[in-house]
């Protein structure tokens, strides 16, 4: 469950498993206009946020087999997506993506790993939003790409080591799986 | 794939500023290459990156989104799901390369064998990436026990090791290890004997080198 009392990662996995549209319609009205909004933020005008945000709820739907709810929120995920989304609609530099590592056969995530991984992000939002004011406004800037790397502040004063250790964790067993 | 000793043995890692730009988006395409040929071999910063995607994520959940979709959207979108229908997970590509990560071997066809060095002088070969001109990318091959010209920089240079080793004032850096050096480092890195060091470096404004021969390469360096 999230802070909003919505279980996205049910929503998602009924889109994935039973190509189920009520879900989707469910997770559009609520994801839509924030996909909308960040685009807009990030300089888009209203019909360009629009149109791409689109796109985006679309590779949402075509993706939600590959979201692995160990390792990212929905929120982040559709995070990535827009994100990407974004380095397209303003045409600026391409973004190589890291190479992809194998989690061993389509194996179905930790449900402690899934429950663990959503706790740590409701904790970071909830220190995201007891930070100074002035830190906060440098990380949303940072985030609608309105700075450059030399911009952003070297030390972020964020709680990272909340989110953090469950992807650890995952790395830890597949290093013994390597070893 | 990265052996369990080679992923432990990185001991220079991105910076915070780094990976906040890189999960941004807003990095030159030269940096993001360098960002994500790093994390390939290096699970402490790929697990990083999941933090600040997470504030990605975190930020996305509590923008002001006031500003609503017209009416028509949903069910425009609602249409194009039964053109995508279903699609099957997305193969992952397997090529391997001792060498380079997946995220280089899509800039150099045919992987480290196949690459067309250049001699830049000293016996150091380069080959430059196509990237974008907001900041250049290139590969470096510099002979065991070769030191590169004593240089400093003015804006800000990424290097990062795929083969051998090196020395500077600064360390040692050895396979993943990344040196990030801006206008306050001057210095001579020295390739380990051994194995000739290859390493990925980037840099948004031009070297600049203290003797006149270096200078005078410089246009050939590209850089």
């Amino acid at each position: 469950m999230t802070e909003n009392g919505s279980d996205w990662v049910g929503v998602v996995h009924s889109i994935a498993h039973q190509q189920d549209k009520e879900a989707f319609t469910k997770l559009f009205a609520h994801f839509g206009p924030r996909v909308k909004a960040f685009l807009m933020k990030s300089g888009a005008n209203a019909a360009l946020a629009e149109e791409c945000a689109q796109d985006v709820m679309v590779t949402v739907w075509r993706k939600a087999k590959q979201f692995d709810p160990s390792r990212a929120s929905v929120a982040t995920w559709i995070f990535t997506i827009a994100r990407n989304r974004r380095i397209d609609m303003l045409r600026r530099d391409r973004r190589p993506e890291p190479e992809e590592l194998s989690w061993g056969p389509e194996e179905e995530p930790d449900q402690l790993d899934v429950i663990a991984l959503q706790q740590e992000n409701d904790q970071l939002r909830a220190a995201l939003s007891e930070l100074p004011e002035k830190q906060r406004i440098m990380i949303e800037r940072a985030y609608f790409g309105e700075l450059t790397h030399s911009e952003i502040a070297d030390e972020t004063g964020l709680p990272l080591g909340t989110i953090k250790s469950r992807i650890r964790l995952a790395l830890e067993r597949l290093r013994h799986s390597l070893g | 794939m990265k052996t369990k000793d080679e992923m432990a043995m990185i001991k220079h890692h991105l910076s915070d500023r780094l990976l906040m730009a890189y999960s941004a988006g807003t990095l030159p395409e030269a940096f993001n290459l360098v960002v994500a040929t790093h994390i390939s071999l290096c699970a402490e910063c790929r697990a990083r990156l999941g933090s600040f995607d997470a504030i990605g994520g975190a930020l996305l959940e509590k923008v002001d989104a006031s500003a609503e979709m017209s009416p028509e959207t949903l069910s425009q979108t609602l249409a194009r799901l039964k053109v995508q229908g279903e699609s099957p997970r997305e193969p992952a590509a397997q090529v391997t390369d001792k060498v380079l990560p997946q995220p280089l071997r899509a800039y150099l066809d045919g992987g480290i064998e196949a690459v067309k060095w250049r001699a830049v002088g000293g016996g150091v070969r380069q080959v430059v990436l196509p990237t974008s001109d907001h900041a250049s990318a290139r590969l470096l091959r510099i002979p065991a026990g070769t030191s590169v010209p004593d240089h400093g920089h003015r804006g800000l240079e990424l290097t990062l090791v795929l083969q051998g080793a090196f020395s500077d004032e600064a360390d040692r850096f050895g396979r993943g290890d990344i040196e990030i050096a801006d206008e306050e480092l001057h210095h001579t890195p020295v390739a380990e004997p051994g194995e000739d060091c290859i390493c990925l470096a980037a840099t948004d404004a031009p070297l600049k080198f203290k003797g006149l021969l270096p200078r005078l390469a410089q246009p050939f360096l590209r850089i």
